[in-house]
């Protein structure tokens, strides 16, 4: 197994990104608005590491992977790969880098052309780049299904000949075809039954050993991101509002967010459910057209004071390698506004 | 070892498929068209529409043959097969007959079932130009709308409206007059089907440029897109690639769809003088004429029936293809 090594460059480095999707009105397109799906986000991925990426619908986690991928264009702040800046780099200079940066896709039944065969999908990567292979397109390409648990002799099957968790291989061995070195997946496996969500999940842990992978994983399913990250993020709309490794987060989230989250995984064990308390947020997640200020999270949070609507909290490192944006974190020794706010009551 | 992906023993070895699988048999899959194909074939209507399409098609090629063995020269007159006093076709039911196999026309007496089949040839060569016509024009124009957005749909959206709210058949009847009888290198007739083709594509291609964009408006949301644009696709390769494949089968359907509507156009004209000029024959032209021949049945209902049962057997053939393609539309 390859650790990862957060000592050295970060692979993927995203600095203050921020995409704004503007509501026009009017026959002049007025802008009268904007969707503020990412709202400064800050992160770092490091070689061979997983990154978990969770929040509840809407919360902008997709929108993450797509301006990561360049999908779509960020309005403001700093994409990092491999130390090149590709922000705003041109889609054709950025054409060689996507070669190193692949995306896996939720939809197995959406992401595969209908119309064309499997070895016509996998084999994409190689006609779209340029690629040359030894022993021919179509040797590489069952190669890569053998990789991914398929038979390659299913090389002339179409997409609509295989089931869900087949689909969904097929699109991790096209994403695997150029051999990248990060792979955002968006929701790689939400789209699948249980039962297969276990076998894709397995799949993507054993070819990043297998083939030093690192990746982004997207999520809203905290099972599954234990599962797989060795840091998770969790979003709330459209900013990170805590960062940790798994085992710190998972075992003393200082988010009050991330608290709630947490207690809402449901535990199969009845004994063990017993002691747990369930924390129930009120309220819906308010629009992202218009947050609410500073602590986005104050609307619904039971643990909000006055501070919380006035002062934005920043992504304040609280322990090692543990960052979370609250006045207030649970868990926590000692932080500088609930000293603050103790001393004023 | 240039191959992008070289790991001997792989991590997910998990092979079920290959159990299922023959040995050493090679697996073909069944492509989308493949299984359209085998539905269509079960719809014995639409099996049926498709014969007769197949059919008039050999008509429309072979007609000279045709011609040749069964009938007289369409143009030629036959005063012997006419009652000079009365100018009517001799003989009951026309003088159909082994001579006349549908009978000749009154006053000059030419053979019904040869200017049929001649101008079965007409009808078709013009259906299928302008249906090419304008399914090349609606096709691109739809799809770099859909495709594009912004105002590029805007301002070919716009045209499409200009396009639909044009009045057709006037502009052709005011056109009609003013052909001149040589240009472009043809003449005569030559010059008006290659007018009527032009006038009849250029004018239908916003209602098969409506459905393309649409289509192509749904598949660019598609995940497939994404996947290939994160690969670093060009637009043209998404657009040729990715999305043409997708809309070839409401493309060929719609297409199959517009083929008898363009017949029926070009039927219009000539019944209304403004198409093919006579004597050449053709079957609206045939129509116009035999309306001032009520009493004589058979001349109204053979160009009449001809017409009918190709726009019948293209409408029933075009549905069962439509149905094939897509089941779940009921």
């Amino acid at each position: 197994m390859t650790e990862p090594n957060y000592a050295s460059e970060p692979l993927l480095s995203v600095q203050d990104m921020e995409k704004h999707f503007p509501v026009t009105k009017g026959l002049l397109k007025r802008q009268v608005g904007a969707v503020k799906a990412v709202d400064g986000i800050s992160f770092d991925v490091f070689k061979g590491e997983t990154l978990g990426l969770v929040g509840e619908s809407g919360c902008g986690k997709s929108t993450t992977g797509r301006l990561v991928t360049r999908l779509l264009e960020p309005t403001a702040g700093k994409v990092v790969f491999e130390g090149q800046d590709i922000t705003h780099m041109s889609q054709g200079r950025l054409r060689p880098l996507r070669r190193d940066m692949q995306m896996i896709f939720q939809d197995p039944y959406s992401s595969l052309n209908p119309r064309h065969t499997v070895g016509a999908i996998v084999g994409a990567p190689f006609r779209i780049q340029g690629v040359q292979t030894e022993n021919g397109i179509k040797k590489a390409v069952q190669d890569i299904l053998s990789l991914v648990g398929l038979n390659p002799e299913h090389y002339n099957r179409y997409p609509h000949e295989f089931s869900g968790g087949q689909r969904q291989r097929i699109g991790i061995a096209r994403t695997l075809a150029l051999k990248p070195k990060l792979i955002i997946a968006d929701e790689p496996v939400s789209a699948l039954d249980v039962s297969i969500q276990a076998q894709v999940v397995n799949l993507l842990e054993d070819l990043q050993n297998e083939l030093d992978l690192t990746y982004v994983v997207i999520a809203h399913d905290l099972s599954v991101v234990r599962h797989i990250s060795d840091r998770v993020a969790v979003m709330y709309l459209g900013k990170i509002v805590e960062i940790a490794d798994r085992k710190r987060l998972y075992s003393s989230p200082m988010h009050p967010y991330t608290n709630a989250l947490l207690s809402a995984v449901p535990v199969p064990d009845p004994k063990a459910r017993k002691g747990r308390e369930r924390i129930r947020l009120a309220g819906d997640v308010p629009s992202p057209l218009n947050p609410p200020p500073a602590c986005r999270f104050h609307t619904r949070c039971w643990k909000a004071q006055e501070i919380c609507k006035t002062v934005e909290p920043p992504l304040g490192e609280v322990a090692s390698g543990h960052r979370v944006a609250c006045h207030f974190p649970e868990n926590a020794v000692e932080t500088p506004a609930a000293t603050a706010a103790a001393e004023q009551s | 070892m240039t191959a992008p992906l070289d790991v001997p023993g792989s991590a997910a070895e998990a092979q079920p498929e290959s159990v299922l699988a023959g040995a050493g048999k090679d697996i073909q899959g069944r492509s989308l068209t493949r299984i359209a194909w085998m539905r269509l074939r079960r719809d014995k209507v639409a099996l049926g529409g498709g014969v007769v399409v197949v059919l008039l098609i050999l008509v429309a090629i072979f007609s000279g043959p045709i011609i040749s063995v069964f009938g007289h020269d369409p143009l030629e007159f036959h005063q012997e097969a006419i009652d000079q006093s009365t100018l009517l076709p001799q003989g009951s039911f026309g003088n159909m007959g082994s001579e006349y196999l549908l009978g000749v026309e009154p006053v000059n007496g030419r053979d019904i079932f040869s200017r049929i089949v001649a101008g079965a040839w007409i009808s078709l060569l013009i259906g299928f130009l302008a249906t090419l016509v304008s399914v090349v024009i609606g096709t691109v124009l739809g799809v770099v709308a859909g495709y594009f957005g912004g105002w590029v749909d805007q301002v070919i959206g716009r045209i499409m409206d200009v396009f639909l709210a044009f009045p057709l058949l006037v502009f052709a009847i005011a056109l009609a007059g003013v052909v001149p009888d040589k240009g472009f290198g043809l003449e005569g007739n030559g010059l008006r089907i290659a007018m009527l083709i032009f006038i009849i594509g250029f004018f239908s291609w916003p209602s098969i440029g409506r459905i393309v964009r649409g289509q192509t408006l749904s598949l660019r949301e598609r995940e497939f897109v994404d996947a290939a644009r994160s690969l670093g696709a060009r637009h043209g390769y998404i657009l040729f690639r990715e999305v043409l494949p997708n809309l070839l089968a409401p493309i060929l359907v719609y297409a199959t769809l517009l083929i008898p509507t363009n017949i029926l156009f070009e039927a219009s004209l000539s019944f209304l003088g403004v198409g093919i000029n006579p004597p050449t024959p053709t079957w609206g032209g045939m129509l116009s004429e035999a309306v001032r021949f009520y009493t004589l049945p058979h001349f109204v209902l053979f160009p009449g029936l001809a017409i009918f049962i190709t726009v019948l057997a293209f409408n029933l053939f075009g549905d069962g293809l439509r149905d094939a393609f897509d089941p779940r539309a009921h």
